[in-house]
């Protein structure tokens, strides 16, 4: 099992390492004139040349690569080109709103997929129809329109919470619940669509199953072949795919936050896209990059102990 | 390309396949729902294509006139925003900018998907190994992040972004024409195709292009419409030129201005909703008619039929006798996706006495198990099963809830089935899964003791520790003993035995025969053995029942049958015990004669 964890992290570590380098180069490569981004189109041809070598621009790509590189390995990505903020402790501060979002679309997604794909795979009829109208729906409404829908109904005109900004949860749980709750709405939206399909695909083939009616023949009830024995064999396949809509939703995030004005990873990555803050989109991509490496490992080792094949060798 | 073609390879199935691919279309048209998104997707593409003759301005044009103009202003027809620009230019120019999202973003998709998908599908081995790792990881990426990050390299035109969020859509494609084309490859007809010499482009374009066209073009109108969220997005945000309108720009101007004109956004969000619906739907509404004509009428035909009973309520004089089961004109069908009904069971009688034996014989889809199960109450939902009696121990099963079923079936009725492994759970430890149907009144510790009593009554070597094991830890032959173990546990007094040896070693089934043998003798139960083979029969039973075609061929004792076969259908049967057993001298006369279409 160590193994396992330790080929996959390598496996992990890889991947961090190639798209980071391909970011880096593509970026630092582009050309972008960060110099004068910063001082403004008025800034003299000296001003530029002093300020890039302050921002060791001017030194060559590869060298510039191996020093970022040299940072990372002690845990500095350096700092923010206009901010001067270290963007280590900038993300580290941003991602709790991030992760307080997601956090609880996912719970809302899990929940009512769950109980959407239980319920339809045991009846069928009207429950299938209602799971491809929030399927239709979530591709009908993106993000950007469901979020200022649900601005303008529930905080412009119905003032049943702010329309913007973040309240730690250690401050207030309601006001943090108020603020992170219609965006997890928004968030959570294609999640279900996606899940619940997957869970009552999952849940009808295992009902269909020998073992099925193996249990059935000794009198087993319907609610435990339903709810203990199909739904377990189910969750390995569901786990995958909520993994998926994991990162997914966070990448949403980039839309949410912006509507919603939430001091996020997303609004950070997007704030400093725009301004070209090169060090801070490659921390960016560090995180999330990174984000998926621990994300897929935890699916693998949830796998490995929902299958006895598996956790019992 | 005239030479040599394989058009006789598969008479049937490509010329099934032509009229049905041929009809879908047709059939779409005809679908509500299809023809709406039809006529939408149309009218999308002609309002774009139509857009300099149908808009008075330039849609960058700003009039200080105009500014927040209602709409239906003259000129105006939606109004103006809150920099005085035409929403409506605005709107036809993003239309544009939304169907070349579209094309750009499914189509890289669609290229990278497909090529690499055929090519892992069709070669296996290790290029497919590698490419599913690097599609399986790209499917994993935050794509938004990515190509927000990369934005800056990419330009500010929208166009390039597409292209590189269409590579994070090709995983979908890959795993799609993957799965299909490798699904197609095991098949029979490609398998002929490389005999008759055909090279491999041939193959991949005649026969496998063929098969993954459905699929493959329903998930890339959802791609599209994927693509056109994605592009709207970004554009929501600011990324993109400001010289380029489009739905993403429009909703984001708006979304700053919606405390006072929140008009300004509907448009762009009705125009986009309208854009997805006809994708959407055309996806859905293509789907459903290349599944045929057949699933629409099916679906039509249930709804009124639900309200039928599935189980005729029927019971005659009451006559009970002494026998454990009485079965009189059994009857099981299954309603066809034409319409009409396929029957499997037609009028089987069979009686069985407490302690006998009886075996059930028959070449597959003779009905034997269909009977077996509707004895049992596990016929699948769709199945119609009616019967003038149908009694056990006495009590009718007519009618019976699937409650009370339920509580016959942990009692005085089980089942050992054919293939042991396939019939226990994987995830759950062997004796966890044979207690929970043995809780009833008995506590958890007497019924763990009565389970290990049981495992070890079955020889099993050591109890305790198969108790605690996985299924997939044990043996076939173990996992056998297992169920039959799970069957008795109750002390049934009908066993139904549906080829209990048949997935075994031919060591272990003579000791599964013994087994059941001793058990039966032991608790005195009526057994039901289903089984193809006569030798089975002459092993254990005391009575035959032989069926075909559904229907009951001939029954008796089982001397006379096998000295005395009055149908030469038995006489094949029992014939058959040699051919399997020995080597096959003659040409597999059963097999070949079941062909119920000669009869």
């Amino acid at each position: 099992m160590l193994a396992f964890i330790l080929k996959r992290l390598g496996e992990g570590i890889v991947l961090i390492f190639v798209v980071t380098a391909v970011t880096f180069f593509l970026t630092f490569g582009a050309g972008i004139p960060v110099a004068l981004n910063i001082l403004g189109p008025t800034a003299s041809a000296d001003q530029v040349a002093s300020l890039n070598a302050d921002l060791g621009l001017d030194r060559p790509i590869v060298e510039q690569y191996f020093s970022w590189l040299g940072g990372v390995m002690h845990g500095d990505l350096g700092h923010s080109y206009f901010t001067s903020e270290a963007i280590t402790s900038s993300l580290v501060h941003r991602l709790p709103v991030t992760m307080s979002v997601v956090a609880v679309a996912c719970v809302i997604t899990v929940i009512l997929s769950v109980v959407l794909g239980v319920a339809s795979a045991a009846r069928g009829g009207w429950l299938d129809k209602v799971l491809q109208g929030i399927a239709t729906f979530s591709y009908v409404f993106p993000a950007i329109v469901l979020g200022v829908v649900l601005v303008y109904v529930f905080a412009v005109t119905l003032h049943l919470v702010p329309a913007i900004g973040y309240v730690p949860i250690g401050e207030s749980f309601g006001g943090w619940f108020g603020s992170v709750i219609l965006p997890a709405v928004v968030l959570s939206i294609g999640g279900i669509a996606s899940l619940a399909a997957q869970i009552r695909g999952a849940l009808i083939d295992e009902l269909n199953k020998d073992y099925i009616r193996s249990l059935r023949s000794r009198g087993v009830s319907e609610r435990s072949i339903l709810l203990k024995h199909s739904l377990r064999n189910a969750a390995s396949p569901a786990l995958t795919t909520f993994s998926l809509m994991f990162i997914a939703m966070f990448g949403s995030s980039l839309f949410v936050e912006k509507i919603f004005a939430l001091p996020g990873f997303g609004s950070y990555g997007y704030t400093s896209t725009i301004q070209g803050d090169l060090p801070a989109m490659l921390g960016v991509s560090l995180f999330s990059v990174g984000l998926v490496v621990v994300v897929n490992l935890i699916v693998d080792l949830a796998n490995g102990w929902l299958n006895p094949k598996v956790r019992v060798s | 390309m005239t030479t040599n073609e394989p058009t006789v390879l598969l008479p049937g199935i490509d010329e099934a396949e032509a009229k049905k691919r041929a009809g879908a279309f047709a059939r779409l048209l005809r679908m509500p729902l299809g023809l709406l998104s039809i006529i939408i997707l149309v009218a999308f593409v002609i309002l774009g294509l139509l857009e300099p003759v149908l808009s008075n301005h330039d849609p960058l044009f700003a009039s200080l006139q105009h500014i927040n103009a209602p709409a239906g202003t003259s000129g105006w027809l939606l109004g103006g925003d809150q920099y005085g620009r035409d929403i409506w230019a605005r709107v036809l120019t993003s239309i544009n900018v939304s169907l070349i999202s579209a094309l750009i973003g499914a189509g890289v998709g669609l290229v990278f998907g497909s090529i690499f998908g055929l090519i892992a599908g069709y070669a296996g081995g290790r290029a497919d190994a590698v490419l599913s790792w690097i599609f399986n990881l790209l499917m994993t990426f935050p794509s938004l992040i990515l190509v927000m990050v990369l934005a800056p390299v990419i330009g500010t035109t929208y166009q390039g972004m597409m292209a590189i969020f269409g590579l994070f859509l090709a995983p979908g494609i890959f795993r799609l024409v993957r799965n299909l084309v490798q699904g197609v490859r095991n098949e029979l007809y490609v398998d002929a195709a490389r005999v008759a010499g055909l090279s491999t482009w041939r193959i991949l374009s005649r026969h496998v292009l063929y098969v993954v066209r459905g699929p493959v073009v329903i998930s890339t109108v959802f791609l599209a419409s994927s693509a056109i969220g994605v592009q709207a997005g970004l554009a929501f945000l600011g990324f993109g030129s400001t010289q380029t309108p489009s739905f993403g720009s429009m909703t984001g101007d708006a979304f700053a201005n919606i405390y006072t004109e929140p008009m300004q956004f509907v448009w762009p969000s009705l125009f986009l909703a309208l854009l997805n619906i006809g994708l959407i739907f055309f996806g859905n509404a293509y789907r459903d008619a290349l599944a045929g004509p057949q699933a629409v009428v099916a679906k039509k035909r249930r709804r009124h039929e639900t309200s039928q009973e599935t189980v005729t309520r029927y019971e005659p004089d009451g006559s009970v006798g002494g026998g454990l089961l009485k079965l009189r004109n059994l009857r099981v069908s299954y309603p066809q996706p034409d319409g009409s009904e396929k029957n499997v069971v037609e009028g089987l009688s069979l009686d069985i006495h407490p302690g006998e034996i009886v075996g059930l014989v028959g070449e597959s889809g003779s009905g034997k198990t269909q009977t077996a199960f509707s004895i049992l109450g596990l016929l699948p939902k769709e199945a119609r099963v009616g019967a003038d009696e149908m009694r056990l121990a006495g009590d009718s099963l007519i009618g019976v809830s699937q409650t009370q079923m339920r509580k016959l079936r942990g009692g005085v009725i089980s089942y050992i089935p054919q293939e042991p492994m396939s019939n226990l759970d994987p995830s759950f430890t062997v004796g966890s899964q044979l207690m929970e149907g043995l809780t009833k009144g008995m506590s958890k510790a007497e019924a763990k003791r009565t389970i290990l009593e049981l495992l070890e009554r079955v020889g099993i070597p050591d109890p305790a520790r198969t108790f605690d094991s996985y299924p997939h830890q044990i043996s076939g032959g173990m996992a056998q003993r297992v169920l039959i173990a799970g069957a008795v546990a109750s002390r049934p007094k009908l066993l139904i035995a549906d080829e209990p040896t048949t997935a075994l070693d031919v060591t272990v089934q003579a000791e599964i025969l013994d087994l059941l043998r001793e058990l039966q003798g032991e608790l005195g139960m009526g057994v039901l053995l289903v089984t193809h083979n006569f030798g089975v029969v002459a092993d254990l039973c005391d009575r035959v029942v032989v069926m075909r075609n559904g229907h009951l061929v001939e029954e008796g004792g089982v001397r006379e049958i096998f000295h005395h076969p009055s149908q030469e259908y038995t006489q094949e049967l029992i014939n058959s015990i040699l051919d399997e057993e020995t080597v096959r001298m003659d040409p597999p006369v059963v097999v070949g004669s079941q062909a119920g279409g000669a009869l």
